[in-house]
């Protein structure tokens, strides 16, 4: 590791996230970490753990259904998430994510995420065995 | 994009002849600039928007169409209950009833360019803009459930606006047909904190002189001139609407094979209007668009109650409150004859021209004031409705200059810094939390809001009354 395994990709409007790893599981927590830095390039330190848990038909549907449950937690609590453990099984998803309230001076938030969207929604597994998983998120 | 793929009717309307499972043609309104500039999924997301049924007379397009989920960003699209029609969670968007409101101050630009840095300071302090800031309101659940169902009458009951402003809000201020119990109490908690506050990306609150006049008499019926200070707000239904457009997309998604509905992309996610889903979104979407009117009526009066601080003399009149992402019931012609349709505007504005049965009475000569968006550098336009509008496009317009580049090209391309000392260099002052969010939103990064206004007025949709230049900017 080490390496940045997530990135954004442009759409006209919006910003589109995307994670890599070796796991769908890994793919989902570099995207939710693309997710946090549409909002933040500011450390976000992990000091608060919040459980959530979601389940959907498919994977791709279940991804957007990850990035909307850290967009919830971060609207209600008014927090940023720096750290994620993801654990998928079938078309389930349970996770920790770690992170603190949002501190306007330090994180100078650029944008509200808004919802996840099904736009250029892609869960799939590459020829050499790793994941990518990313969609456009409505800022 | 390539012209050659339409049929060019006039010299601002293009048509995608219907093909494939395409119900309708699909027409933008456009010049040959602007649409040259448009991106392809423009294209296939109006061509995408005409495969849904019963979809009536044509998925269109406005001069600022860009690429946005499902429906294009701009488009428009009415739907007829009885032949099968839907309803497009997708075609509302996240944000519910996103819109502007302008008020007149009655002030000239001089009287504040005097108190000028006072004065940004002041509304940055107290209008809550950004992630991370919170209303000073907090709602319990039965103040919930009443705002959701009174919209802009709520908030003045609550002492937060003013009862004049209702005849200049669409449907007077509150939405019938909203259903509290249909909104999750997700989206409910997703709110509690969040009245009176601005919200953050394109959204913000404006303070702006009249530039210029194109029309004199509009104008003056709707009660500004030269030189006149205006206050703009650009703002939706927040929280709520975000978590209720999260969720119904999702369950139409899911819905869609059950009702035999085929999605060529699934952001167009949909239900027949007769169909329990559909009732409930319908139910839910209209208690967001009230959210959105308290919420922007709520904005209002703290910016009356700063500028009476400094103009003590003054007091603020509501020009005109219009949404931009909604789904209404209108009485439409087709083919001569009036049908009661769902009209979908997703980043357009509804347009009404004169003599409108909605429009109140110091407007109905004139028609409905379309207040149209610039970026934070070139200015916004107020625009006023076209009796031909009804036929071109169910009394639609265009709703601001929408983007020419992502926030990806604009962040590469520009510092926030730079942009607000440029803008600083050019009278305009710019408050927010983020210097980066000012670079994703650099003037530069957007179409020229000038051709937008200027295509649609050519097109027939609405009429150019004036040009606003922004004096003080808050960006959430």
């Amino acid at each position: 590791m080490g390496v940045m395994r997530w990135e954004h990709f442009p759409h006209e409007a919006d910003i589109g996230v995307r994670g890599f790893g070796n796991t769908v599981a890994e793919a989902f927590e570099q995207a939710a970490l693309a997710l946090t830095a549409a909002v933040t390039h500011a450390e976000v330190r992990p000091l608060e753990p919040i459980e959530v848990s979601c389940a959907t038909p498919d994977l791709e549907l279940l991804f957007v259904d990850w990035l909307n449950t850290i967009i919830y937690e971060m609207a209600v609590r008014n927090m940023l998430f720096g750290r994620f453990v993801v654990a998928v099984e079938e078309n389930r998803l349970h996770a920790t994510l770690w992170g603190e309230p949002v501190d306007v001076a330090r994180h100078t938030p650029a944008c509200e995420p808004k919802g996840a969207t099904y736009t250029a929604l892609r869960v799939a597994q590459e020829a050499d065995g790793s994941w990518s998983a990313g969609c456009v998120v409505d800022v | 994009m390539d012209t050659d793929r339409f049929t060019r009717v006039d010299a601002t309307t293009w048509r995608i002849e219907p093909r494939g499972a395409m119900r309708v043609p699909a027409i933008i309104y456009a010049d040959e600039e602007l649409i040259s500039g448009m991106d392809d999924k423009v294209y296939e997301q109006a061509a995408n928007v005409a495969t849904l049924p019963g979809i009536v007379q044509a998925s269109y397009a406005m001069p600022d169409a860009h690429w946005g989920y499902g429906f294009p960003i701009g488009g428009v699209a009415a739907f007829d209950p009885d032949q099968g029609g839907v309803v497009s969670a997708g075609g509302v968007g996240f944000d519910i009833s996103c819109g502007v409101r302008t008020m007149l101050t009655g002030l000239k630009i001089t009287d504040v360019l005097s108190v000028q840095p006072s004065l940004a300071d002041s509304l940055f302090r107290q209008i809550p803009a950004g992630v991370g800031s919170k209303g000073a309101i907090t709602l319990d659940a039965v103040d919930m459930d009443a705002m959701l169902t009174g919209g802009a009458v709520w908030a003045i009951e609550r002492g937060l606006g003013e009862a004049r402003d209702l005849e200049r809000i669409e449907e007077s201020g509150r939405m019938g047909g909203a259903q509290s119990e249909c909104v999750s109490e997700r989206a409910k908690e997703r709110q509690r904190r969040e009245m009176g506050t601005l919200g953050s990306s394109n959204h913000y609150l404006e303070v702006q002189g009249v530039a210029e006049i194109y029309d004199a008499k509009v104008a003056d019926a709707f009660g500004f001139s030269n030189d006149d200070v205006v206050v703009t707000i650009h703002c939706g239904s927040r929280g709520l609407g975000h978590q209720i457009g999260t969720e119904f997309l999702k369950e139409m998604v899911l819905a869609a094979k059950s009702s035999c509905i085929e999605l060529v992309d699934r952001e167009l996610a949909c239900a027949p209007i007769n169909s329990e889903v559909g009732q409930r979104y319908l139910g839910a979407m209209r208690a967001a668009i009230n959210c959105a009117l308290a919420n922007r009526e709520i904005l209002g009066h703290i910016a009356r109650r700063i500028f009476r601080h400094f103009f003590p003399e003054r007091s603020l009149r509501l020009l005109f409150d219009v949404s931009h992402n909604t789904c209404k019931v209108e009485l439409h012609a087709v083919d001569g004859k009036p049908r009661q349709l769902f009209v979908h505007r997703k980043g357009a504005t509804r347009a009404f021209g004169p003599g409108h049965e909605s429009l109140p009475a110091a407007l109905r000569s004139v028609g409905q004031p379309v207040l149209i968006g610039g970026s934070m550098g070139t200015g916004s336009y107020v625009l006023v409705g076209e009796a031909s509008a009804e036929s071109k496009a169910f009394a639609s317009a265009c709703h601001g200059a929408g983007r020419a580049l992502s926030r990806h090209a604009a962040l590469r391309q520009w510092s926030g810094r730079k942009v607000v000392d440029e803008l600083a260099g050019r009278g305009i002052l710019i408050k927010s939390p983020s210097l980066r969010g000012v670079a994703e939103e650099a003037p530069g990064a957007y179409k020229d809001v000038g051709a937008v206004v200027a295509a649609a007025e050519r097109a027939g949709l609405a009429r150019r009354v004036a040009r606003l230049r922004p004096l003080i900017c808050i960006k959430g």
